[in-house]
This record gives structure tokens, sequence and C-alpha cells, in this order.
């Protein structure tokens, strides 16, 4: 093995320009993927922190006739808090309408407590402002409904009896924020103000739970973990990153092919060469693993050259992060202004062994073909 | 004395497929070799010289017949047992040298002695005695394309003989060489004959090379015409 090692490697620096090609070909594939991969997992990374700080704490306790998913739900997904929830920050989520420059929009009416500190949420702005009914936004809600700070809009809901009512709210701030799902279509009270609005006395619809928060079982609602809750983030970047990895997986095979069709070429080439290692007494197994080595050794060179370029642009993208387009940024899932990929050991480890065992292969594809070789007929260069 | 023969032919046959029919390359060839000889196969082109080589250096094996090699039928040797009677006992020498192109001349002549997993030190020693032997010791790390053909084949008869192989087989071996640097090679292979023990086997139909040998074998279409031992080879008188 050793051998073939040393003899690989002599063949491939001595064929020169044809396996540098090959090489820097094979170590764009592999930064592609690395850079690629690194990108989905600092989204995912990114993804998972912000939603966390921003919407999931440590999981959700949800009343049992509430589904996220459906807005009809909310009309009866609603109970008073029952006890001993100490860890858990309620939340009471209403339907209104706000009127903002003659138009209508529908909203969802979150009440929060003004001193919570689970989420980033800036409500400490609800307890601290002088308005009737001071409301935070998000800041893509602010510029849907063109909405500034310290603007009123007149909002109209329904109190717990079904009766209209309609009072002006004052926009207190508009948050910043990566998580669209506490933004799109929300505007943000503090509770108790919509427990006076409503007339839902000390009810919630949810509940956000903290890190002291040990889930028992309460009676008409349901527990959420982080993981589970998370799980939907990681379902949205695991498919798209089936899309990226059709990119880099082309790449990939564009670079294999290069090899595949520089061993195809080199055994018709050498085959003097592969006659005479037979004539010295190689057998044709050692020779067939020696040209499949040689693939194998194509993939250890363009990795170092990966390397040489690669570990600066890494380590660039890590610093300084990559810029994403508004347009991208609500796609269903957490996306910041700027990506910062992560780069893990077991993601440059796995790409290396992926790269290393598909060389291999291709190059011992052609390989196979020495074993059925008629050394004399190689030797004198007619085979076909 | 009576010298031991090392390499065995019994009636030995070899024809291969052409179109739809066959051709025979040797017939009924019945000849032994004795350790130590310098002999060549002559004969012109077609005439079964290099078949016969193949066959005896294990890298062919004849369709009917039987032939030994150190004591090894080469029809019943895997494909694993022929690489290593070839790497252990058999040299090659060939027209063309079949340098492989991306060694040093040092490490063209170490390649046997890699395949045989001597150790750094012995594969050193016998290199560089072996490329004193040929007078190349200043080429050592040149890469064959900057060696003339009489250094490439050289190169190629210290390759073949830093093993010190039982058996030397040389196809044509002064047929890409001018007369000067043929009989330059030819007195060296004559002395590492005489020095080493070492049993040669030419094919050949170059003059030069008849004029050294002991003993001369004439083949015409795949048959032994005449065996004739010369008792005072030409060149080796002057």
């Amino acid at each position: 093995m050793k051998l073939a090692f040393q003899l690989a490697y002599k063949n491939l620096i001595g064929a020169g320009l044809r396996t540098w090609l090959n090489v820097i070909v094979l170590s764009f594939s592999f930064v592609m993927i690395i850079f690629f991969n690194g990108m989905m997992d600092g989204w995912n990374e990114q993804a998972k922190q912000d939603t966390i700080a921003w919407e999931y704490g440590n999981g959700h306790l949800l009343h049992e006739k509430y589904d996220p998913f459906d807005p009809f739900s909310l009309q009866d997904g609603h109970d008073k808090i029952p006890p001993n929830s100490e860890a858990l920050t309620p939340i009471l989520i209403r339907q209104a309408s706000i009127y903002p420059n003659g138009r209508m929009l529908g909203v969802s009416l979150k009440g929060i407590e003004a001193n919570q500190t689970i989420l980033e949420l800036p409500t400490q702005v609800l307890e601290e402002s002088k308005a009737n009914i001071p409301v935070i936004i998000g800041k893509r809600m602010a510029e849907t409904s063109k909405l500034k700070k310290g603007e009123e809009v007149l909002l109209r809901w329904r109190d717990k009896n079904g009766t209209f009512d309609a009072a002006k709210i004052t926009i207190v701030d508009i948050f910043d924020n990566n998580v669209g799902t506490v933004d799109n279509g929300q505007v943000w009270v503090a509770i108790d103000k919509l427990w006076e609005m409503t007339g839902l006395d000390n009810q919630a619809t949810m509940f956000i739970a903290n890190e002291n928060y040990k889930h028992k079982g309460t009676q008409g609602w349901v527990f959420k973990s982080q993981k589970e809750l998370l799980r939907s983030i990681e379902e949205i970047v695991a498919s798209k990153k089936i899309g990226t990895f059709i990119f880099y997986g082309l790449l990939l095979v564009i670079a294999l092919l290069a090899i595949f069709d520089t061993q195809v070429l080199s055994i018709f080439r050498r085959q003097k060469e592969i006659g005479t290692y037979i004539a010295l007494g190689m057998t044709r197994s050692q020779v067939v693993g020696l040209f499949t080595i040689e693939g194998s050794v194509y993939s250890f060179f363009a990795m170092i050259v990966g390397c040489i370029y690669g570990i600066p642009l890494f380590i660039y993208m890590t610093k300084k992060g990559i810029a994403i387009p508004q347009a991208s940024q609500d796609m269903g899932v957490s996306i910041a202004e700027r990506i910062f990929p992560v780069y893990g050991i077991q993601l440059i480890l796995g790409t290396i062994l992926l790269v290393v065992i598909a060389a291999t292969i291709v190059s011992f594809l052609p390989s196979r073909k020495i074993s059925k070789m008629d050394p004399v007929a190689a030797l004198k260069g007619k085979l076909q | 004395m009576r010298l031991e023969p090392i390499i065995s032919l019994e009636n030995v046959t070899k024809k291969y497929p052409v179109g739809d029919g066959e051709f025979t390359a040797l017939k009924n060839i019945n000849l032994n070799f004795n350790k130590g000889e310098f002999t060549g196969l002559v004969g012109p082109s077609g005439s079964g010289k290099t078949t016969l080589l193949n066959i005896v250096g294990s890298l062919d094996s004849p369709t009917t017949g039987r032939a030994t090699v150190l004591g090894k039928s080469i029809a019943s040797l895997s494909h694993k047992e022929a690489a290593l009677l070839r790497n252990k006992h058999i040299g090659f020498i060939f027209q063309v040298f079949n340098l492989l192109p991306v060694y040093t001349v040092f490490e063209n002549v170490e390649f046997a002695l890699l395949l045989q997993k001597r150790s750094k030190e012995e594969r050193k020693k016998a290199v560089k005695e072996a490329l004193e032997w040929v007078g190349l010791t200043a080429l050592a790390n040149k890469k064959p394309h900057k060696l003339s053909g009489g250094e490439g084949q050289r190169v190629a008869i210290a390759r073949a003989l830093v093993k010190r192989p039982e058996i030397l087989l040389a196809d044509e071996p002064t047929a890409n060489l001018d007369a000067e640097n043929a009989h330059i090679i030819l007195k060296m292979m004559k002395q590492l004959n005489e020095e080493l023990g070492t049993t040669f086997v030419f094919s050949t139909h170059d003059e030069k090379v008849m004029g050294y040998l002991e003993r001369i074998i004439h083949l015409r279409d795949g048959a032994v015409e005449l065996d004739e031992k010369i008792a005072n080879p030409k060149y080796l008188l002057s």
C-alpha cells in the first residue's frame, strides 16, 4: 500500500499540468461543498438561535384548542392561567384589524407581559409609555402598514362577548429582528391591557417556557419542547440543503468525470508502462491498485490546494458573514441580513471522506480493465 | 561438469487467434537453457523469438506443451505466482528500454527492489552498485528523457540486473542503438554474465549481438531451424 502511494504520488507529480488541472477542478468542488454546507449550517444555527430568542424560548405550552396554523382556533383557544406557572410567560392572542391610512389590515393582537425577559421583544417600552394603548410592531409589519414609531392608528377588536370595540393605539417602538413569525401581521401589547380591552381577565392562549420550566402535564394545555419546535426549522434548512446539494453535486460530478476521463486516457496511453510494471514483477491487482490510488491521491492534492485558498476564504466569511438580500428574508424561516457560516469538523471531515471515496471509485472503475490486460499486448502498446 | 538446465521447453506450441482462424507463432519447440548460458534466438521478424521470450518470462503461456522455468511450469502459475517469479528471478530488457518516464535513473533501477520490499539501505547500496556496473553513477538523478539511447539501455540493464536474477531476457536490446553503443552494451552484458553467472537469452537479428553469443538458436516460422554452439564468439576474441 505504501509503495502504491509512493508510486502514485510520483506518477501524478510527473504527469504535470494534467494532474494540476484535475486537482484544481476537484479542489473547487471541495471548497464549494464546504462553503455551501457551512453557509447552510450557519443559517440553521442562526435561525435556531434567533427563533429561540424571539419566539420559542424553552418551549411552548399551548391551549389544547389552539392551533398556531389555524386562526379560527383563536376564538376558543384560551383559558385561565393555571396555578404554579411562575416559569411561564403568558401570551393572549386575539384577532383584530388596524386601519392605517384608511386601509384595513387584519392583525394578530398579542398580549405579553411588559416586564418579560424570556423573549428579545422590547416589551419594557410598553410599561414605560404614557400612551393609552401602547403597542410595538416589527420592522416588516411597519413596512407593510407604513406605520412609523410614535404614530397612532385605529384598532378594532372583539371583546369576550364578541362585541366589536375600537380605539387608537400608539406605535411606541418598531423592533428590528430576523424572525418573521413574531413580526408579520402582528401587534404586541401589554397583556394586562389586552385583558382589560377584551375582558378575558387572567387568560392566555399560550405560554413561553423559561429555562426553569419542568413540564409535568397541565390539564387542557399541550407542551411543545424547544426541540420539537426547532424541528420545523431543521426540516426547512434540510430541504434547502438538497437544493444546494444538486449544485455542488454537479460540480463534484464534473470533477469526478475529469478524473474518470484522465484515468481512461491514462490507461490507454500508459499501456507500455502497465506492461513494464507487470514484467518487472507487479501483480495485475497491484497495478489496478496503483491506478486507483492515483485517483485517490488527486483528492488528497485537491484537499491541500483547496486548503490554500479555502481556509483564508472560510476565515474571512466566518468573520465578515454573507449579506443576504432583503428579498430573501421572508422565506418562512428566520433569516438574518448577514449569515455567518459555520465550518464544523464534522462537515470538513465528511466532505473529505465523500470526495476521497468518490475519486477512488471513479478511478477504480476504468482501472479494472488492467486486470484483464494481456501484458504482452500492453508492452507492445497494441491494446485498443 | 554437467550444466544444470534452468529453462526447459518441451513440445511448446503457441497459437494466437487471428480473425476466424489462428496463427501458429511457435511449433513444437524443444529446448533447454543451462545456467550461465549466453544464448541468442535469431531469426527474421515473425519467426517466434519474442513469443518464446514471453513464455520463458511467464508473460505468456504455451497453447500446448510444457515450459518449465526454475522448476516451475509456466502454464500452471497463477498471475500472482508468475509475478513473483518475474519479480524474484527474471529480468527483462526491452528494445525500447521501457523506462518509467516520471522516475529518475536511480528510481527506475530501484523499482524492482521496491517490489521486493527491500530496506532503504539495501536498495541504495544495490542501486549504486548496479549503476556503477553500467557506468551511470553520474546520471542517477536524470530523468529518462534526458538520456541518450545508449544510456537509456544501460539503465534498463541496471534495472534488470539490480535484483540479481537467475535469468535475463533481452528482446532486441541493440535495435535502437548505434554500433558503438551496441558494442558497449553487449560487452557489459557479457561481463555481467561472467561475473554474476546470470543466464542471458537474447532475441535478435542483429549481427553485432550474434558476434557475442555462445549459442545461437535459429528460428524460422516458429520452429527451431538450427541450434548451434559457438566455440569462439567473433567479438569476444577481439
